[in-house]
């Protein structure tokens, strides 16, 4: 099953620091070698934002996300696992778990 | 043949009933018709055994009409997916216990809303009806069968797994079904006090089978067990709450918490470092083994109680420890300790509850009022309320 992982950036979130954490090459070298990453990268932040709709027929450009939130998506990872308890494994072991939070979306094929 | 022995059979066979169900499921993926199939081969039961007489082997019985049923329906399906699944329940001999313990964990899956976890092991596990949960929660019937079918739509869609968790995720979600069977113990106000917990019992046996090295399911049992045992001294005759210090401990039930008692050392005898369910079963024990209440053990339930707050801690367990330590080391010094717990406790009844109590005992008895009044202000319910008021007319 592929989800798509957003890795959101929560400044009220606490961070208690664990002998467990590990860092963001760390996380990525353990999913490469279990091949369970399609892709993913970094995002700028929502100050970086543009927002486009169609508004009274016209194009409308606005700079900034849709939503006004404290919470912003840093980043985003396509996982392929074998089920939501993987997902959550991968998740979990994220460093951006520990004072931020990841949310996993499954997928919705065309055909469902 | 009345219908009363084939109830009775199928009361027998309700975990066998469950285990045939989590094959089905498993080997097709389809809830729904595992379900239908399942539902069928005991509607049948209950209208050829009255003729045909109890089979020798119910279970068996029932597994080979459900499976002939589910094939039956897959054939008339005749898709691709249907054959796959055919096949796979023609090849598939009989159900692993392994199946049940794979439900049990699907259905308590923390991605899940509670209560939906709570409606789903009804459900499933314990083979209640849709309208029999519904009322147990006092929530209509379609809202119950919306709830039921959206956790199933959810198990689906976010992949949640059929199996038993990974070692490093087993303790975590062990204590997540746990958590889910106390609640039903603890809940289904629209049923007649303890049916529920009858029910919760059953299933806390039946992980403890499926789990016999595991100690927190049988802390959890064993907990069950002794507060299910002192269940029916636990209000008189008017329907009024009777606390536990004044309840007629003859009357407490002698099996249940000698089997409690049995389960707490046999877990005891793993050595692993108790968890939050043998410890809670722990203080139970304390206070089954005392003879009566002013010989129960109060040092060795504030050590327990210290214990409990390290593994789990939470402000409840604080007022606990401190009615515990007023016991052991006189009421003033258990009112200190509940001093600093208002805040954390903000409209919970029982620490101005605790507090009226131990000034009552203390003969302060103008600040006793004041404190059950307070109480009596935020009792959730009319046993509640009515102890409090026997207690203030008392003072």
């Amino acid at each position: 099953m592929k989800y798509m992982m957003f890795v959101v950036v929560d400044p009220d979130a606490e961070e208690t620091p664990r002998a467990e954490d590990i860092t963001i090459e760390e996380w990525l070298a353990d999913v490469e070698t279990h091949g369970t990453r399609v892709t993913g990268d970094r995002l700028r932040p929502t100050s970086d934002a543009t927002t486009v709709r169609i508004s009274k027929g016209e194009v409308l450009v606005t700079d900034g996300p849709f939503t006004e939130s404290k919470e912003w998506i840093a980043g985003f990872d396509i996982l392929d696992c074998k089920d939501l308890d993987e997902a959550i494994q991968i998740a979990a072991r994220h460093p951006q778990a520990n004072g931020g939070k990841i949310e996993l979306r499954p997928f919705w094929p065309m055909d469902e | 043949m009345t219908a009363d022995p084939v109830r009775a059979a199928l009361t027998a066979v309700a975990t066998e009933r469950a285990a045939i169900l989590a094959t089905l499921i498993r080997v097709t993926g389809d809830w729904e018709l595992a379900e239908d199939c399942v539902q069928d081969a005991v509607e049948r039961a209950l209208s050829r055994w009255p003729v045909e007489g109890v089979p020798a082997s119910t279970a068996g019985w029932l597994t080979t009409v459900a499976r002939n049923r589910a094939i039956d329906v897959l054939r008339r399906r005749a898709t691709e997916r249907a054959k796959l699944q055919e096949v796979a329940l023609m090849k598939e001999p009989e159900s692993p216990p392994d199946d049940l313990l794979r439900l049990i964990f699907t259905c308590c899956h923390p991605a899940l809303p509670i209560e939906a976890r709570v409606a789903l092991t009804l459900r499933t596990v314990a083979g209640l009806s849709t309208p029999e949960i519904a009322r147990a929660f006092l929530v209509s019937e379609p809202t119950m069968s919306q709830r039921l079918l959206r956790a199933k739509g959810r198990i689906a869609h976010a992949g949640i797994p059929y199996r038993v968790p990974a070692p490093d995720q087993l303790a975590e979600r062990t204590g997540g079904v746990l958590a889910v069977l106390y609640l039903v113990f603890n809940e289904g106000y629209g049923w007649r006090e303890g049916d529920l917990a009858a029910e919760a019992l059953r299933l806390s046996r039946l992980l403890v089978e499926l789990m016999p090295t595991e100690d927190e399911p049988r802390g959890l049992l064993a907990l069950m067990l002794f507060l299910q045992g002192r269940r029916a001294t636990r209000f008189d005759d008017n329907g009024d709450l009777v606390p536990m210090e004044e309840q007629d401990r003859s009357r407490w039930d002698g099996a249940m918490v000698a089997e409690g008692l049995w389960h707490l050392r046999r877990a005891a005898s793993s050595g692993t470092a108790p968890g939050p369910y043998r410890l809670q079963a722990s203080i139970a024990a304390c206070h089954a083994e005392a003879v009566d209440a002013p010989s129960t053990d109060w040092a060795l339930i504030v050590r327990l109680y210290d214990a409990l707050a390290e593994a789990q801690p939470s402000p409840v367990i604080d007022l606990n420890r401190a009615i515990a330590s007023g016991f052991l080391n006189g009421f003033e010094a258990g009112l200190d300790a509940m001093d600093g717990l208002d805040e954390a406790l903000a409209g919970y009844y029982l620490l101005p509850a605790a507090r009226g109590d131990f000034l009552r005992r203390l003969g302060r008895l103008d600040e006793a009022r004041t404190a059950y009044t307070a109480a009596l202000g935020l009792a959730p319910g009319e046993a509640e309320r009515r102890l409090l008021e026997r207690r203030l007319a008392e003072l």
